[in-house]
């Protein structure tokens, strides 16, 4: 059973922002609950009141921006709808893709991207390929709009830099160019990624010109592994070279013990993994629509 | 603690229109088992892991266990009690029935449900694709196999039904 609590539905982001400066730590943004719910199942944390985003008009738009370079997703988007939108298979398929495995289809039809966000339980899929991506996240305190980058968002493990009366209204992507490739890749026992890898791969003359790898699941929050990138960048453009950064992807991983995991397999996993994110990140980028997206 | 005002919930459960003053934190789970005594959505796992409790939110399968009721105000409910008409089995029944894929029968009103959810949506499935829909529905007795047979059998009489247009 729930402890009771009241239920607020403002229509605007500035009446939200101003309900949770007045309720302060009582109270709670909702969106999908695919997270908050369990919490307050568990009692793990106590919320008098929940201020449900979701009648916020347009909070949960999938637009291309005006100088077409780039994808606003708004925060509310579910994660169906933009396994969905046309627009995202078309001009991010690897995101589509993304969206299409995450957790269930029940968890899927709830749950919103910018609460997966925000909620930044590392063993979750989104936040690795945005990082990647060079994604920007916009936050609204109802007065004023900051943007962060999304590999900057998660600061520790489940928090971020966003402030308890900000709302993340909307997540602005990149899209990659013609020459630049997308790959993104998990190992997944339950219902979670256990480990996963996002590359972005620019290849010129044959050549990987510029390259994006990052980690998820393994550490507090998705990391950047730019001593790999280095290496990458000037080997040839092929599906197999990846394979030359293995054991440094395995050395450089930041991992630590779990009871069910042990640092050792979890850096293991992840070299496999970047491997198969750099191979899928290579063939997208030098053959567009024979690339596979598998997640 | 918060002063907690009832909610007044205006939804359609199986085609029926329904109003009814709920605590916000009533989950649409409890609303239907204890107040309207539409039993068939289970409560299991209570996390949104193994479907037992699944019905349909304007067509969309979700959780009732981790939905909160107010949530359906305004929109459609559709739960297994809803399938039937005037007595007789909808098709997907029909064909879990014909293909034997009912063990204890805990969890059949979710992946049901999540079947018809997935023919809405694609009439004709491959079976990779019915895997992938149905992969978050758990069968506590495995009868996987012919779960699988079912939907692919529901989508043949979803087929039938559409030619001779009954």
């Amino acid at each position: 059973m729930l402890r009771p609590f009241a239920i607020h539905q403002p229509m605007t982001v500035s009446e939200a922002t101003s309900l949770m400066r007045d309720y302060g730590d009582a109270a709670a943004f909702y969106a999908g609950g695919t997270e908050l719910l369990i919490v307050l199942k568990e009692h793990l944390a106590v919320v008098d009141h929940l201020i449900d985003l979701k009648r916020i008009p347009g909070l949960d738009e999938i637009s291309l921006q005006d100088d077409g370079a780039s994808l606003k997703i708004g925060a509310l988007a579910t994660h169906r709808a933009i396994e969905r939108s046309v627009l995202v298979q078309r001009r991010l398929p690897v995101l589509a893709a993304l969206e299409a495995k995450v957790a269930n289809v029940r968890v899927r039809a709830a749950g919103t991207l910018g609460g997966n966000l925000c909620f930044a339980d590392p063993h979750s899929d989104p936040a690795t390929l945005l990082s990647a991506l060079g994604a920007t996240l916009t936050l609204d305190n109802g007065t004023a709009q900051r943007n962060v980058r999304a590999d900057a968002f998660t600061t520790d493990l489940m928090t971020t830099d966003r402030e308890p009366d900000e709302v993340l209204t909307h997540i602005t992507v990149p899209l990659p160019g013609a020459n630049v490739g997308t790959g993104y890749e998990r190992i997944k026992l339950h219902e979670r990624p256990t480990v996963s890898a996002a590359a972005v791969i620019t290849v010129a003359d044959n050549l990987i010109a510029a390259a994006r790898l990052y980690l998820g699941c393994i550490g507090d929050a998705p990391q950047r592994l730019r001593d790999v990138e280095d290496v990458l960048v000037g080997l040839p453009a092929l599906v197999t070279s990846g394979e030359r950064v293995k054991p440094l992807i395995a050395s450089l991983a930041l991992t630590y013990d779990t009871p069910f995991e042990s640092a050792r397999y979890k850096r293991q996993l992840a070299s496999a993994v970047g491997v198969r994110a750099i191979a899928a990140a290579v063939a997208n980028a030098v053959h567009p629509q024979g690339s596979r997206h598998a997640v | 603690m918060p002063s907690e005002t009832m909610m007044r919930l205006r939804t359609t459960i199986n085609g029926e229109d329904i109003e009814l003053d709920i605590e916000p934190r009533e989950l649409l789970i409890d609303v239907l088992r204890h107040r309207l005594e539409l039993t068939g959505a289970k409560r299991s796992c209570d996390s949104q892991v193994c479907g037992a409790c699944t019905v349909l939110l304007d067509g969309q399968p979700v959780s009732s266990c981790c939905t909160l009721a107010y949530e359906a105000d305004g929109r459609t409910v559709l739960t297994v009690e809803g399938l039937a008409q005037d007595g007789h089995l909808d098709l997907i029944q029909a064909a879990f029935v014909e293909q034997a894929a009912i063990q204890c029968g805990f969890c059949t009103p979710g992946f049901v449900l999540t079947t018809k959810a997935m023919l809405a949506e694609n009439p004709r499935p491959t079976r990779d694709e019915i895997k992938h829909y149905l992969g978050g529905n758990l069968c506590r007795c495995t009868g996987y196999w012919n779960i699988l047979d079912a939907a692919e059998d529901a989508a043949r009489r979803l087929a039938a039904a559409a030619e001779t247009g009954s």
